[in-house]
């Protein structure tokens, strides 16, 4: 595994939830990934935030428009490979110009040992940019809250789509690697 | 529910103009979402309204967007009107609703068994396929097919009084009505209906 610093892969699930509480965030839409766990806990613990599971992604782009629709703020949790089955939605959200926060972690990059996560990951930010999607991109976990804050505010702010990704050397590859490279 | 009456044929015979109609007249403060094809045709005819958001794409999203709706508007009934073909494009959308259990929302299909917008071919509902089936099975407590006129009168009470959701399945004739288009600029109906709903301090 990489010379990962321990201390803020732990922090920096609690520094994005504190970021999405000061944004008003109240629903929060994913489909699991072992990135955003500690993150969905969070927010599935909070009272004044739902936690949506999904069965497919686009299913949370939707719903986040109907929020908006509503009054609330909603974030959209997933990995790459998820951001892939979005992209009819997203022609929503750019054509009724609905804001939209996107958290998403990478697969498919750093240490990956999985070849079909691959194609998606190499390619999702060009692919998300194509469809007017604003991507920001972070590699440090220093880093993250404050683009989030950054990603949230212009989001709910200018009504963009905006889309944080998180790079997979962030996350680490051990809760994956290590176990296949055991076998 | 579905079926209580005279009707022993398997040609469908409601109006969908008429069916839409008959709805919406009964919506009091209820907001709307319509999904895309002849369903925004049929709400539009029953007549324009700022509280109703058109959906001109994003086939499969119209119940989800009913649900963030359903979910911020906690104190208003949220009816969403779509297709069988559109319904279908968002299956998974039955068990991701019925897992919330919101209590204001209700999901009507206007069923022809066909994409009417792209030349009536036959959709899976054609060949036996029970959305109403699904959202029971899916965990929707309220469920029914509809398929003549007084099933419908005693359908649509529940649609803006139950307590959790309910999606029904309403057999339509397979017919073509004229296009009625409703406004299509996407902003436009966004900003429109948040002002409908929250006022201008949904633009502060």
């Amino acid at each position: 595994m990489g010379n990962h610093d321990i201390k803020s892969e732990i922090a920096w699930p609690a520094d994005i939830f504190r970021v999405l509480k000061d944004t008003d965030i109240r629903q929060a839409a994913y489909v699991p990934d072992a990135g955003h766990s500690r993150l969905i806990e969070l927010c599935q613990a909070d009272e004044q935030i739902r936690a949506v599971p999904l069965t497919t992604e686009e299913e949370g782009v939707a719903q986040l428009a109907g929020a908006w629709l509503g009054g609330e703020r909603g974030v959209l949790l997933m990995q790459s490979s998820g951001a892939g089955n979005c992209i009819n939605m997203l022609a929503m959200v750019r054509e009724c110009r609905f804001p939209l926060l996107m958290l998403i972690t990478m697969r498919g990059e750093w240490g990956e040992f999985n070849p079909w996560q691959v194609p998606m990951g190499q390619n999702i930010v060009r692919i998300l940019e194509s469809v007017g999607v604003i991507v920001h991109r972070v590699d440090d976990s220093s880093r993250l809250a404050e683009t989030v804050n950054a990603a949230a505010r212009l989001a709910f702010g200018t009504s963009r789509a905006v889309a944080v990704v998180i790079s997979q050397r962030i996350i680490g590859f051990k809760d994956w690697n290590t176990v296949r490279q055991e076998h | 529910m579905a079926g209580e009456g005279t009707s022993t044929t398997t040609v469908n015979t409601l109006d969908r103009r008429e069916v839409v109609a008959r709805i919406l007249e009964q919506r009091g403060n209820a907001l709307l979402v319509a999904g895309l094809g002849s369903p925004c045709w049929d709400a539009a005819a029953a007549g324009d309204d700022p509280r109703n958001f058109y959906v001109w794409g994003a086939m499969g999203g119209a119940a989800m967007i009913g649900l963030g709706l359903a979910l911020a508007q906690p104190s208003r009934r949220v009816l969403v009107i779509t297709g069988d073909g559109e319904m279908l494009m968002g299956l998974g959308s039955l068990a991701t609703i019925a897992v919330q259990r919101p209590a204001n929302l209700s999901v009507v299909v206007i069923d022809n068994e066909h994409y009417g917008e792209t030349g009536m071919q036959a959709t899976h509902t054609h060949s036996g396929v029970d959305l109403a089936g699904m959202a029971a099975a899916a965990g929707f407590p309220y469920t029914a097919i509809v398929d003549e006129e007084d099933a419908l009168d005693s359908l649509i009470p529940g649609l803006y009084l139950n307590n959790a959701p309910t999606l029904a399945a309403v057999k339509v004739a397979a017919r073509s009505h004229p296009t009625v288009l409703p406004p299509r600029d996407g902003t436009y109906l966004k900003n429109r209906f948040q002002e409908a709903v929250l006022g201008t301090t949904a633009f502060e």
